[in-house]
């Protein structure tokens, strides 16, 4: 039953009922409705608990300000807490709750909060709760996150998706007000590219709330024709249910766009739309947000603002009550009075604490039978749930008026916030008892309410306000932050002990913290610091506004970037060759890397492993190496440029040669490690590891533009233009003889050696004799395209294929060092590749080298490890620790950085950074998990386990 | 935040990388260790005009020299470095 909802009027779609459920219970409201109207209009005025206190609330607005009708909507994952029924439009089966209470809205055990709120007041937390200190985490945290607090998140991934979208246009218009229409109108003949963006989810603003003139015709007829011209404009873009959120920096402006709230949940239909507009110009439109009153009892469900009565009435055509009192000290009190009787509401007062009011609006009280009370205010509002009486001060003092809705209004503030994005702070003005924007962004002008102007033309306002920040002589609790609990005696005691900056005020009152960021409390609350201090209003300031406006979703900011979409997966060009094999992948960086080759008889990790390793060192295997960045380097100065990049010298390398090269970073650490081949006199070609791709790269760019822009030379970047394996082990050569009619005998391509080929199929190559595994080994690179082909033609061949555990036991065995080792941390000399510097020119990273610290003998130096016991296990991050030391970090000697079971030898070994290195070879120490709780005694030798004289790369 | 990459035109913030102070000169070869430690480790942090390094990472690996105002980020010129 809408037994508070007009016969007629609004701009509501009467022939479009709608179901929903507040708490359970199910009611009916009309398309065009927000949740906050139909609940209005169901004569539902208690719809939350506060935060602190658990004191009844209802609603208090029309707008995204709102600070007390706070609901979940939805249900299950789709829970969503802390959203304004005053925004939220209705749809069927919306299902909202409130929220903050228990065990009921109506009857709510911890509103017994408010009897305690000596204890409560601001400061509380540091005051209350700071003993004993391990109390905190347990017991007093955990209570206060009970008893105060908002809604419920629902604790499960957000099941809706999200979408992002740019937009450029040469003039964004925020607000779709009378303002913001006129600027787009104005606009729309220019031909200029108009964005005209509006939280509503219809045009108008104010104008479907106010019953106004523009231009001597009624302002609703005036919408109309105006959004008739600006929807056939082709330059305008029309942007409802938009809030523009932040202002950054280069004209670029945010903005969350709820496409699908207003309705039940659809397939392939995102939930919000964040836009990234970017724009020159912006026009500020943002109009204005009403102030509440300061006096007892102002929360009290039925104490709304007039401009949101007057927004239910007009708009909604709901009765917000049947007998009402309006309190204003502006011309609200006019517009609400007249309203209010025109919807058949009983009035029973105006009460205008200005001594002198102004005689029209005597003339339209006595016309509407309205007792004005002039000089008199409102001490008291009482009614627990409901309100049911005010009390008057001031001139009326004594005097009692029943009623079930007080309108209020203490002025309007200009929504200046965004205005303030890019730090311009608002300016005070006396005439409006208002902040307007001060210092505007690049391109930002304001107009309208934003800019202080308030009305429309030929309807301004007509007498002047009377600032009234704080009823006087108020008994029962006066809020100013209404979200928060924050009242007018929490300012005082702030005052009192210190905190007179807005800021302090804000962070220790919390006043114009949480979801509405104070809209409604700042202004309030600051100008009662300012009286309290002494100070005028302008010098105590505002508080900073930043982004975002209204509360913006963590999902919309991620967009469609989550899960497997929050990076690119990269796939080399065999990675369904390899699937196809049954092999496993893991993430490495991007990549997806196969980890192993699994045969159906095996079970586990090891043995598959092992069995690869045995392939490689036996027969012939061969591993998917696409990953590993390269770089292709051309130009006469191309080997002047890696003699100043590389630690060790290029330039001698021949044509045709491949070297090992170590670069550091200018810190003298070592920053990267790989190949380079010099493929012709001004033409290489180098690997980095695949951690490292696009940071070597970016180093190259930055040494040669920055450091090196005389040398003559181009960069670029190869790596997914070419696919490469690495074929490994004494069968090698014999399966590639196979895939090709070159010669690639020892004598035409030795060790370290490089030259082009075509492989059968046909596909162009290059060979390059390098090894990773210590076992005579090729790595050939084809063109991308061709990748799974050459997979195939190997395994036809008859080499195994081997994965990234084994590629990681093969290069343990050798010793060679890789990303644990190389951790940013290490030096060359930490290595065991001190010899590498050349001392014959300059090169990144070589003067740092020659610190003292990094060169001094006592450094964690990379050793191998191998466990005394023969069977026993090592785990990678133990730590070395002498024996009969305790487990100390004294006694700490270092760390084991690698761990892998070796087929080859056929027990566990490691590398590890020791204190003093391998001078300490044949040393015994306990290798220490405490986290693991594990133990393992372990013995320093060489660093290289198998083929130590490299007698396998030369055959 | 835009820049105006002289070979791309105006782009988001999120196209380019920051490298730091533009200003600084790696010292010669056989420079004192102590040039090296101010070039490597030592920063200014003005309240101003900064002159600073920013590559274009995702588009053409240009690097720019951007004068900004570290107060306001405002974009005094753009240039190739």
């Amino acid at each position: 039953m809408q037994s508070f909802r007009a016969p007629q009027g609004g701009l509501i779609d009467r022939a479009t009922p709608i179901d929903f459920t507040f708490d359970g219970q199910t009611l009916q409201g009309y398309a065009g409705d927000t949740l906050a109207a139909a609940l209005l209009a169901n004569g539902i005025r208690l719809v939350g608990r506060s935060f602190k206190y658990h004191r009844p609330r209802g609603i208090l607005s029309a707008g995204p300000e709102e600070p007390n009708a706070l609901v979940e909507l939805r249900e299950g994952a789709a829970r969503e807490p802390n959203t304004r029924a005053t925004v939220a439009e209705l749809f069927p089966g919306l299902a909202a709750r409130s929220q903050n209470r228990f065990p009921s809205l109506k009857f709510d055990l911890l509103s017994v909060n408010g009897l305690l709120s000596p204890i409560f007041a601001a400061g509380f937390y540091y005051k209350t709760f700071m003993w004993p200190a391990a109390f905190w985490e347990r017991i007093y945290e955990p209570l206060i996150r009970r008893a105060a607090g908002l809604g419920r998140a629902s604790g499960l991934p957000d099941p809706d998706s999200y979408d992002k979208q740019t937009a450029f246009a040469d003039v964004l218009i925020i607000g779709a007000g009378p303002a913001g229409l006129a600027a787009a109108l104005h606009e729309a003949a220019t031909g200029a590219r108009v964005i005209l963006a509006d939280q509503d989810f219809a045009l108008g603003g104010r104008l479907l709330s106010d019953r106004r003139a523009i231009d001597g015709e009624p302002a609703l007829t005036w919408l109309a024709k105006t959004e008739a011209t600006l929807r056939a404009a082709a330059n305008m873009r029309i942007l409802t249910r938009t809030t523009i959120t932040g202002i950054y920096d280069g004209g670029t402006y945010a903005g969350l766009e709820r496409v699908s709230d207003h309705r039940a949940p659809q397939q392939g239909v995102p939930r919000q739309r964040l836009w990234r507009i970017v724009a020159p110009r912006a026009v500020l439109a943002t109009g204005a947000i009403e102030r509440p009153l300061v006096f007892g009892g102002n929360d009290v469900p039925g104490v709304m603002l007039a401009g949101a009565v007057r927004t239910y009435i007009n708009r909604f055509a709901v009765k917000p009550g049947s007998r009402a009192v309006v309190f204003a000290n502006n011309d609200d009190g006019a517009r609400t009075i007249a309203d209010l009787v025109a919807a058949g509401i009983k009035v029973a007062g105006l009460v205008d604490p200005r001594p002198e009011t102004p005689p029209a609006l005597h003339d339209l009280a006595r016309s509407l039978n309205v007792p004005i009370f002039a000089g008199a205010t409102i001490l008291r509002a009482k009614g627990g749930t409901a309100l049911k009486q005010v009390t008057l001060g001031g001139k009326s003092a004594g005097i009692t008026l029943a009623c079930d809705l007080l309108a209020m209004s203490g002025g309007w503030n200009p929504a200046v916030h965004l205005a303030s994005h890019h730090g311009g702070k608002p300016v005070w003005r006396d005439d409006i008892a208002a902040f307007v924007p001060g210092t505007m962004p690049p391109g930002v002008t304001a107009a309208g309410a934003a800019a202080g102007q308030f009305g429309t033309p030929g309807d301004n306002e007509t007498s002047p306000i009377l600032p009234l920040w704080q009823v006087e002589g108020a008994t029962g609790k006066a809020f100013v932050d209404f979200q928060n609990d924050v009242t007018a005696p929490d300012v005082a005691l702030a005052a009192r002990e210190g905190f007179t900056a807005v800021e302090h005020l804000k962070r220790y009152t919390t006043l114009g913290m949480a979801t509405d960021q104070g809209k409604t409390s700042n202004v309030t609350g600051l100008a009662i610091m300012a009286a309290l201090t002494g100070r005028t209003i302008a010098q105590t300031g505002t508080t900073v506004f930043r982004p975002p406006f209204t509360p913006v979703a963590i999902g919309a900011m991620a967009g469609p970037h989550r899960g497997p979409y929050f990076r690119p997966t990269r796939r080399t060009p065999a990675h369904d060759w390899a699937e196809q094999q049954g092999a496993t992948f893991i993430e490495a960086g991007e990549w997806l890397r196969a980890t192993h080759f699994p045969l159906p008889h095996e079970t586990t990790l090891q043995q598959s492993v092992d069995r690869e390793v045995r392939a490689v060192r036996n027969a012939a295997g061969f591993c998917d190496v696409t990953t590993l960045g390269k770089i292709d380097v051309q130009g006469p100065d191309a080997a002047a440029f890696l003699d100043f990049v590389y630690a060790n010298t290029m330039s001698t390398l021949k044509p045709g040669r491949v070297r090992y090269g170590l670069m550091l970073r200018e810190d003298g650490f070592v920053f990267d490690d790989g190949t380079v081949a010099r493929l012709a006199p001004h033409h290489f070609l180098l690997t980095t590891t695949t951690a490292n791709a696009a940071r070597v790269l970016r180093h190259f760019d930055f040494c040669h533009q920055i450091l090196r822009p005389e040398l003559d030379l181009c960069i670029e970047p190869v790596t997914d233009q070419w696919a490469q394996f690495a074929l490994a082990g004494p069968q090698a050569r014999t399966i590639l003889a196979k895939l090709t009619d070159a010669d690639v005998s020892n004598a035409a391509l030795p060790f370290m050696a490089t030259i082009e080929a075509t492989l059968n199929g046909p596909m162009p190559a290059r060979l390059f004799r390098i090894s990773f595994s210590g076992e005579l080994a090729y790595e050939i690179a084809v063109p991308a395209s061709h990748g799974a082909a050459l997979a195939a033609a190997l395994l036809q061949a008859g080499a195994m294929p081997y994965g990234l555990e084994t590629l990681n036991v093969l290069r343990l065995e050798k010793g060679h060092p890789v990303g644990a080792e190389l951790n940013g941390q290490t030096t060359a000399a930490d290595l065991g590749l001190g010899a590498m510097l050349s001392k014959k020119k300059d090169f990144i990273g070589r003067a740092l080298a020659q610190r003292p610290a990094l060169l001094d003998p006592d450094r964690e130096t990379l050793v191998g490890l191998r466990p005394r016991a023969p069977g026993a296990t090592l785990q990678a991050g133990a730590h070395l620790v002498p024996h009969g030391s305790p487990t100390t970090a004294a006694n700490d000697h270092g760390h084991i950085t690698s761990v892998a079971y070796s087929a080859t030898l056929g027990h566990w070994i490691a590398l590890a950074l020791v204190a003093g290195g391998a001078r300490r070879t044949g040393e015994i120490f306990r290798a220490v998990n405490p986290l693991q709780n594990t133990e393992t005694e372990v013995e320093i030798v060489a660093r290289v386990f198998h083929d130590p004289e490299g007698t396998a790369l030369h055959v | 935040m835009r820049l105006s990459c002289p070979c791309c035109g105006p782009r988001g913030i999120e196209e380019f990388s920051y490298f730091g102070d533009a200003t600084l000169a790696r010292p010669a070869a056989g420079a004192p260790p102590e040039d090296w430690v101010d070039y490597v480790y030592i920063r200014n942090n003005p309240a101003g005009p900064h002159s600073e390094l920013w590559y274009h990472q995702s588009a053409c690996r240009q690097f720019l020299r951007v004068e900004r105002n570290t107060l306001t980020h405002e974009i005094l010129s753009v240039s190739a470095a």
